[in-house]
């Protein structure tokens, strides 16, 4: 539904992509992954017709993005990461517009349907004003969705929105993708993690990786981690577990609390448990810390790759 | 076509919604009730002497002068608005071609004009009733076509002008700058020939709409203010246009 191929883009002497090669199958969510400014919102606009490429080929539904710039335009549906919509109409309002200038035969049937989607029925005559940062996202959606189309891009549609939104608009897009090509960026890899099939990182405008979330997961989770705490100051439990054989690292969070890491292969937390109990220490708690796509992103996004014994993973908790 | 007809009939709703056009509207019929009034006053006094009665051009003159102020008010937002408003994004990435926007942000504000310049008739017809034999039919036909014609030139002016910048301020501000220079700069004279001349007097703006003023109509300058309105939308589509590959 979606290729593209070398496709680069600069802004004067900056190069926003470079060379983007990537395909999106039909009724697949792929996810588009990278920190701000990694050129995800530029190659968004590039797909929808919006700017063209510097160089390279994107194809939508089989049409080229420049030279059938409106065949490709009618196929698909755009929501901007600034969410535009004009204050001063109604939802419906707005909406019959969009679907007018798509050419929408039996729009007010269509508009129904989109809001019943996006759970907004009964605000459809109240003003856009009005509306709290979650309705709009998904009034935003409803105005993507109005000409049914083929393949749906969407630009970081969970930014800004409260943990209840953020669920229902997870759910809404999960909901929509079961029949559409649907490409998102997002830079919350949860997000990725729950919403996608298949999740593309990008960083400086290249891709560094692709794959399934999964995958992605298991085939980075080279160390495992748990982390420790025990009544009191804990003086001396750092060295203590740092003389279990297999650890690899021991970094103290707060007193009386600790996180290690351990080459996977054998569980080593009965040892460690056994260990600290031995020596006298009151465990309070040993809990294993699964490494989050989070790490992983932070990991394959950095400048240089992270040199094995600093001590950065002290801030988290 | 078709899309030019939607988003003319979304911007002339629009005037109905926001503000500045009503208080433009409100503030030329003001003005021009109280030029009106007084041209009248005037009137009454000259009559007094000899036998004397004002022509629709007392309504016309100051209205020309008005809208020279009133055009780059109510174009100032047309697309300036929605690059501020990121709306743009949404018009361009939908099946509409950049000269439909353009042009459909244009019609839209020649409407509304339309509607303002109808409102204005009410002068003519109060005059009718006051003076005898009635009115010259075909000074205010000439009148109010000239005027049609150079709304519509100058409205495109504005809708060029509005796709350049995202601040509805600078737009109004250059564009004001724009219909002045094409008022006010003429050559010293007239007479004294040479083709820089020649080019300075068939640009200006009102000049051409004094032929309509005295009740004739001139096939060259209603070619003139078409063919400013054509130049102008081109040159809007070209910078929508290029806004893409910037």
């Amino acid at each position: 539904m979606i290729e593209v191929e070398g496709l680069t883009k600069d802004y004067g002497p900056r190069r926003a992509i470079n060379n983007l090669t990537f395909k999106a199958n039909p009724g697949e969510i792929l996810g588009f992954l990278g920190p701000n400014g990694a050129g995800k919102t530029t190659t968004m606009r590039i797909l929808t017709g919006f700017i063209p490429p510097t160089f390279g080929i994107g194809k939508v539904c089989g049409f080229d993005v420049v030279e059938q710039s409106l065949e490709v335009r009618k196929r698909v549906g755009y929501l901007p990461e600034s969410v535009p919509l004009y204050p001063d109409m109604t939802v419906f309002d707005y909406l019959k517009y969009m679907a007018d200038l798509r050419h929408i035969k039996n729009a007010e049937e269509r508009i129904d349907d989109v809001l019943e989607i996006v759970h907004m029925q009964d605000r459809a005559n109240g003003y856009i004003s009005n509306l709290s940062k979650g309705m709009r996202q998904r009034v935003g959606l409803a105005q993507a969705l109005v000409h049914e189309p083929d393949v749906l891009i969407l630009d970081e549609p969970t930014i800004g929105l409260d943990p209840a939104q953020i669920k229902e608009v997870r759910t809404l897009i999960r909901e929509i993708g079961k029949r559409r090509t649907v490409l998102l960026s997002t830079h919350i890899l949860s997000e990725a993690q729950q919403i996608c099939d298949r999740v593309l990182i990008i960083n400086k405008g290249e891709i560094i990786v692709e794959d399934t979330p999964e995958r992605l997961q298991a085939g980075l989770t080279g160390i495992q981690r748990v982390a420790v705490h025990v009544q009191g100051d804990g003086d001396g439990l750092e060295k203590l577990i740092l003389g279990i054989s297999g650890i690899k690292r021991v970094s103290a969070i707060q007193e009386g609390s600790v996180e290690v890491e351990y080459a996977p292969g054998k569980d080593i937390r009965p040892e460690i448990a056994r260990t600290i109990i031995n020596e006298g220490f009151d465990l309070l708690e040993l809990k294993s810390i699964a490494l989050s796509l989070e790490d992983i992103f932070i990991q394959l996004t950095r400048e240089e790759p992270e040199p094995p014994s600093t001590d950065d993973s002290d801030e988290e908790p | 076509m078709r899309n030019v007809w939607t988003i003319a009939r979304r911007e002339y709703k629009q005037f109905f919604i926001s503000p500045v056009a009503y208080v433009v509207a409100f503030f030329f019929m003001l003005l021009l009730g109280y030029f009106f009034y007084r041209a009248l006053g005037e009137a009454i006094i000259q009559a007094t002497y000899q036998p004397y009665a004002p022509t629709v051009q007392i309504v016309i003159s100051p209205m020309v002068t008005l809208f020279l102020f009133v055009m780059p008010a109510i174009t100032m937002r047309s697309i300036a608005e929605e690059t501020r408003m990121g709306t743009l994004e949404l018009l361009l990435t939908a099946p509409v071609k950049d000269w439909e926007l353009v042009v459909g942000k244009w019609l839209g504000a020649f409407l509304f004009m339309l509607s303002l310049l109808a409102v204005t008739l009410i002068f003519p017809i109060v005059l009718n009733f006051l003076v005898t034999p009635g009115i010259d039919l075909g000074i205010l036909l000439a009148g109010y076509l000239g005027l049609v014609l150079m709304v519509a030139s100058l409205l495109a002016i504005g809708v060029f002008i509005s796709s350049l910048f995202n601040n509805q301020l600078v737009v109004f501000l250059v564009n004001l700058a724009i219909v002045l220079v094409f008022w006010l700069v003429r050559p010293a004279s007239n007479t004294t020939g040479g083709l820089p001349n020649q080019i300075l007097n068939y640009l200006n703006l009102v000049d051409h709409y004094l032929t309509f003023f005295r009740g004739t109509i001139n096939l060259s300058d209603i070619v003139y203010y078409l063919s400013l309105t054509s130049l102008a939308l081109l040159l809007g589509t070209v910078s929508v246009e290029i806004r893409r590959w910037r």
